[in-house]
């Protein structure tokens, strides 16, 4: 295990002591950073191991909202509920992974982020099952009190995180992730060395929704209503990419720094300047971008002491 | 010996354009064969059909007694035929193990159990032991030929294909890139198809030689009489003042 996977682990167990200091509104936007983290994660198999730009996170977010909700509709216990989603995000990714993978580059991006609007369209005609443009009401799972309830949907959302990260972690260290490496270099030069890159890109499609879709259960349980327009909204698709460029594409402790740190932009810049909230936050995703091309992963105590006093770091 | 590949009437069409016309042809195990012809002779794309890169518009290919025609690359480099590109196409950002790494492992590799000595081991049979740990992006071009062709041994082939292994070398890299072609057919028994259109190093390499020229084979046959075929003569000199006279 690399030294930067140790420290993501360590981050992560760090997030999980929130509770220890947090109010209940400390407590929602841990869960929405553990919830960001996933979907920077998750984005970062096919996105960045196998260099396949993803649009689909909405669409299998939104799958897992609704497959949860309605699951937990019929009776069913939500940690059954959230497999239930996490399996068929696995299972229909993959298959829809093995057609769509077949194309690269932009023909991929416009693809997948059709996917998005085939769901929601799917999902608000499917009226009586979703109870489409209407929305969705989901039983409440809730403990005694606000704080109770959020500090369970916290610890939910954390438990998530890390069982992700630790797949993550796993893949990038396994054949598969060797695999899809390959293949983000050169994989015309991968097939010819024996690689079944359709089978590799679709395990990673797989890999990639599965935590999508059942950190979209938990959104769903822990919001109680769900409608088409905010599970299946296309900014879940972008954010992910944002955060991963923010962190560093291709390091799951940079994709998770930068979910954090995206969170903390959106949150500060909403609290200060809802007006313009959304140009603001572009701005300064757009300086962070230019200064830090390589992520916030590419910044080392060396670097940061250099560019506060001019000189150059010591080494002791 | 028994045939090991046999194409039969492979045609590939680009639209109006024939690129490859009704070739046939059969490789034995253990022959060292060459393809020889002008640029755009159709030699590269019948490379690409062969190993799966392109579909012939019509024929069959056998190899090893199995029709191949319809398998995807991967699946014919795991039946047991590995290439080379007339451009190297190294991972970047990894080193020299890893490279060769990869292909270890194919299924066809799967026997290895020690895949790093396995990789490690090739690197050396190609002239570039010791230097497992190094950055592929170092290497020199005539290194990164020896690179791919480690890489396509990985695969444990019955038959390596070699595009045009001598383009952009200098004399000197020419001579040490046949000595390694040369002993591994050798010593490995390795069955061979070569492409390249610098006479001189082919000509010395191969035991028979598949002439091409616009898409189609002219000629075929060892190399001493193929040099004084006419038809290849045609191809790469051109019609002689008499021959046009004549016409």
């Amino acid at each position: 295990m690399t030294r930067t996977n140790i420290a993501l682990l360590v981050l992560i167990a760090c997030v999980a002591t929130l509770p220890l200091f947090g109010d209940a509104y400390a407590l929602r936007l841990g869960t929405m950073a553990c919830m960001y983290a996933i979907f920077a994660l998750s984005w970062n198999i096919v996105g960045g191991f196998a260099g396949y730009p993803s649009f689909a996170t909405a669409a299998f977010f939104g799958l897992g909202a609704y497959t949860t909700g309605i699951l937990m509709n019929k009776g069913v216990p939500l940690p059954l509920s959230l497999l239930g989603s996490l399996v068929l995000c696995l299972l229909l990714a993959a298959a829809l992974g093995a057609v769509l993978l077949r194309l690269r580059g932009h023909y991929f991006a416009i693809a997948s982020l059709s996917l998005v609007e085939v769901f929601r369209e799917l999902v608000n005609n499917a009226t009586d099952l979703t109870g489409g443009g209407m929305g969705l009401n989901i039983p409440l799972v809730s403990g005694s009190s606000v704080l109770s309830d959020a500090t369970f949907f916290f610890y939910a959302m954390w438990g998530l995180l890390l069982i992700t990260a630790i797949v993550v972690i796993a893949v990038s260290m396994s054949k598969l992730g060797f695999g899809l490496n390959c293949i983000r270099q050169n994989e015309t030069a991968s097939n010819m060395v024996g690689l079944n890159s359709t089978l590799y890109k679709a395990i990673a499609f797989g890999l990639s929704a599965c935590f999508v879709g059942a950190a979209g259960g938990l959104y769903a349980a822990w919001v109680h209503y769900i409608d088409p327009s905010d599970v299946f909204d296309i900014l879940y698709s972008v954010k992910p990419i944002v955060m991963a460029l923010m962190g560093g594409l291709g390091s799951p402790l940079g994709v998770v720094c930068g979910a954090f740190v995206y969170l903390g932009l959106e949150e500060v810049v909403w609290r200060n300047y809802i007006q313009i909230h959304s140009g603001v936050l572009g701005v300064l995703i757009i300086l962070l971008l230019l200064f830090l091309p390589h992520g916030l992963v590419s910044l080392h105590a060396g670097k940061i002491w250099r560019g506060l006093t001019g000189r150059k770091a010591k080494h002791v | 010996m028994t045939d090991l590949l046999e194409v039969n009437g492979v045609t590939k069409r680009f639209g109006g354009l024939t690129a490859v016309k009704n070739a046939s042809f059969t490789l034995k195990k253990g022959e060292f064969t060459g393809i020889l012809g002008p640029n755009g002779a159709g030699k590269t794309t019948l490379f690409n059909i062969l190993t799966g890169f392109m579909q012939p518009t019509t024929g069959t290919i056998h190899f090893n007694g199995e029709l191949v025609r319809e398998l995807a690359p991967y699946k014919v480099v795991n039946r047991g035929m590995a290439r080379t590109f007339q451009l190297t196409r190294p991972f970047v950002g990894m080193n020299l193990l890893e490279n060769v790494l990869v292909a270890c492992m194919s299924p066809r590799a799967s026997e290895d159990k020690d895949k790093e000595a396995r990789a490690s081991y090739l690197l050396a049979q190609v002239g570039l032991g010791g230097r497992d740990k190094e950055p592929v992006e170092t290497l020199p071009y005539g290194d990164l030929r020896r690179l791919e062709i480690a890489r396509a041994l990985a695969t444990r082939p019955d038959l390596l294909l070699l595009d045009e292994p001598f383009a952009g070398l200098g004399s000197s890299e020419i001579e040490q890139l046949a000595q390694l072609i040369r002993r591994l057919h050798r010593e490995e028994n390795l069955t061979i198809l070569l492409i390249e259109h610098k006479l001189r190093e082919f000509m010395a390499l191969v035991s028979r030689v598949i002439a091409m020229n616009f898409g189609e084979i002219i000629a075929v046959g060892p190399p001493e009489e193929i040099v004084k075929n006419e038809k290849v003569i045609e191809a790469y000199i051109g019609k002689t003042e008499e021959a046009h006279a004549s016409a």
